[in-house]
């Protein structure tokens, strides 16, 4: 079959809304920005562990201290499934994982904020998991079947990490005035990075257009967004805690909140390697895998020295 | 207090499982793969586990409004009760592994024991970290054998950890009177038998190793009655950290 | 691959007695037991599992959807297989 009527098949098969599965044939665009995507947001969990994990030993009670680890530790394995997605594309993990820490790869910007104070893990699970939530229900349905089905699993164990972050954020809210103080500050430090998490603008995102046509995304940047908003403004209002932006406000007419300007400059700054921690992060996990090289050799090494003793006694 | 002994004795438990499961979630995020990151953490957060257990019940024994975090946080690092071995740094993941083997390889015959205890609740705590730790020793002796008989450069770092942490590996068989006085009663367990299962397990897993046990001497050291080594002040600082820094609140 | 890099597992859970295994997805492991122990912390972290099986996903042979029609087309048009297929009166029951 030549390579128009393949692109038509896949197209018709897109549009009917069936999936495509890994050893269908698929446009080489189609598979590029799937590795690029998957592992993108692979490495996002990934590398988002690091702000995170900074408060495991200093979490102020043991309730905290293992919701946290275990938090932490799913997003290793989230970070696992999507590897394992990306895989079944003809990319190794090995392979992402250059591209990581040579920097051609990127991960989500938001994890190149430093988390400060407890107040920050509160605050991470509830605007940075919440955000990423509305992102990841949207992904359940995306068109590639292993990235769908990766998604799935993850939404499932992710419903705990966003509750443990309101509730820390609750807890704080009600507690002292410096508690209170505390969450405030994070809020404040993380309320627009987190809006910045969906990306440009509709107008300056250079991958929507394909990406709804091959339904990976199934909605605009800027509709995500302002789901977002939506939902967040009233959970700030329970914690009676102010979000920073004076131009957030309800518009009946739109049946959206109105909101102030995002600092785009800031966003391209800092996924161009200039935020507080982009050099941390990828020092941090380089440093894992250098010193995790010898390891990896040598549980290869002894694998190896299994077989050979296993095929010595069965000759 | 009516059961002092039985406190103390708790805390020496709980603060083994404490010390141990925070140097494991040091690593987290950290890791020689995604998979071994995992694994470690699935053991530390175990470790944890037994040491809300442990602590929910000496609380209850303290009275005075103690929590399982009293205990855990604001103790002075005198009254923390843990052996040295636990408190040895994650210098490479050779020392990782065989800290953990090590502390494994006495912690199913401990346990085993404790099952049997007098007091119900140790022997109920004791009875489900049992499966936990049967796991953890099966985790850390498969990869005491990769280590050992991996590259010759594994071979060599784990030989260099074995004969840095073995030396610490004595104290845990040592009896304090806290521990004679709950094993006459039938509380606690008896250290020799422990001993023995403990060397038995340790000789078959470093043999298949390809690793040699150290001639050293046992270092004397006394984490038991509360001289600690000089990382304690550090992993205390951490762990203390929000309880001392923020005293008096929820959170 | 590059020579270190620990070889892909495909990993199926039972979810409890009574169930077939599933397959779950999948994993990195130097050797069967690691894979194994890798399968257990990944993805029975809730208790999903109580059997585990992994096969190495060199080892898998899948077919090739290119044929998919002359694999599966054939059996579509076979509606005798079906008990609808059979027209009965209503009356009887059970069957």
């Amino acid at each position: 079959m030549d390579i128009k009527s393949l692109e038509d098949r896949f197209e018709a098969k897109i549009a009917a809304g069936e999936s495509i599965e890994p050893k269908d044939w698929m446009p080489e665009k189609y598979r590029k920005t799937h590795i690029r995507q998957i592992s993108q947001h692979a490495h996002s969990e990934i590398v988002g562990m690091l702000p995170e994990g900074n408060w495991i030993t200093r979490a102020p009670s043991l309730r905290r201290k293992v919701a946290l680890l275990a938090k932490v530790q799913d997003e290793a394995g989230h970070g696992l499934y999507l590897y394992s997605a990306a895989e079944t594309l003809g990319i190794s993990r090995d392979e992402m994982t250059e591209q990581l820490l040579s920097g051609k790869a990127k991960y989500s910007s938001i994890f190149n904020y430093p988390t400060l104070t407890w107040a920050d893990i509160g605050a991470i699970g509830w605007l940075v998991d919440g955000a990423a939530i509305i992102n990841q229900v949207m992904l359940t349905r995306t068109s590639y079947g292993p990235y769908a089905r990766a998604m799935v699993r993850i939404c499932k164990e992710e419903s705990f990490h966003q509750r443990q972050g309101y509730e820390i954020m609750l807890t704080l809210c009600n507690g002292t005035p410096e508690q209170k103080a505390l969450a405030q500050d994070a809020l404040n430090r993380w309320w627009w990075p987190s809006l910045m998490m969906f990306g440009p603008r509709d107008a300056e995102s250079p991958h929507t257009e394909q990406s709804m046509k091959w339904k990976i995304k199934r909605k605009t940047n800027d509709e995500l967004r302002q789901q977002f908003i939506d939902i967040t403004k009233p959970q700030a209002d329970i914690l009676g805690i102010t979000i920073p932006d004076p131009d957030l406000k309800w518009n009946e007419e739109r049946g959206h909140y109105d909101f102030g300007d995002i600092d785009w400059d800031e966003f391209w700054q800092v996924v161009n390697g200039n935020g507080q921690c982009n050099k941390d992060r990828i020092a941090a996990k380089q440093k894992a895998w250098d010193e995790g090289a010898w390891v990896r050799d040598a549980a290869v090494a002894h694998a190896e020295k299994k077989e050979q003793k296993k095929q010595k006694l069965s000759a | 207090m009516k059961d002092q002994s039985l406190y103390e004795y708790l805390l020496m438990l709980g603060d083994n499982s404490m010390i141990l499961g925070h140097r494991l979630s040091e690593l987290c995020g950290h890791g020689p793969s995604l998979e071994t990151d995992i694994a470690l953490t699935n053991i530390s957060l175990d470790l944890f586990g037994q040491v809300r257990s442990y602590f929910q019940y000496a609380a209850e024994l303290k009275g005075d409004e103690a929590t399982e975090d009293s205990i855990a946080f604001l103790r002075f690092d005198r009254d923390y009760r843990n052996s040295i071995i636990v408190e040895q740094p994650n210098t490479d993941f050779a020392h990782v592994i065989v800290r953990q083997f090590l502390f494994d390889s006495y912690h199913v015959p401990l346990l085993e024991q404790l099952m049997h205890s007098e007091d119900e609740t140790i022997a109920a705590i004791a009875a489900k970290s049992i499966k936990e730790a049967k796991y953890h020793l099966r985790f850390s002796s498969e990869w005491m054998k990769r280590l050992g008989d991996g590259t010759e450069e594994s071979h060599q770092r784990t030989q260099a950890a074995l004969n840095h942490l073995y030396p610490y590996l004595h104290e845990l068989y040592h009896e304090s009177p806290i521990e004679k006085e709950m094993k006459e009663q039938g509380i606690g367990a008896d250290l020799s038998v422990v001993k023995d299962h403990s060397l038995a397990t340790i000789n078959e897993v470093i043999a298949e190793a390809t690793l040699s046990i150290p001639e050293s001497e046992p270092r004397m050291v006394r984490g038991k009655q509360g001289i600690h080594s000089e990382h304690m002040g550090f992993i205390l600082s951490d762990l203390q950290f929000m309880q001392r820094a923020y005293p008096n609140m929820q959170w | 691959m590059k020579k270190n890099e620990w070889p892909l597992w495909e990993v199926f859970v039972r979810s409890k007695n009574g169930l077939e295994h599933r397959h779950f997805g999948s994993l990195h492991a130097a050797d069967a037991e690691m894979a194994i122990e890798n399968a257990r912390d990944v993805y029975t972290r809730r208790s999903e599992g109580v059997s585990i099986w992994v096969v190495k996903s060199s080892d898998i042979t899948a077919s090739n959807p290119e044929e998919s029609g002359e694999l599966f087309e054939p059996a579509k048009d076979k509606v005798y297989r079906h008990p609808t297929f059979y027209n009965l009166p209503e009356e009887l029951k059970h069957m």
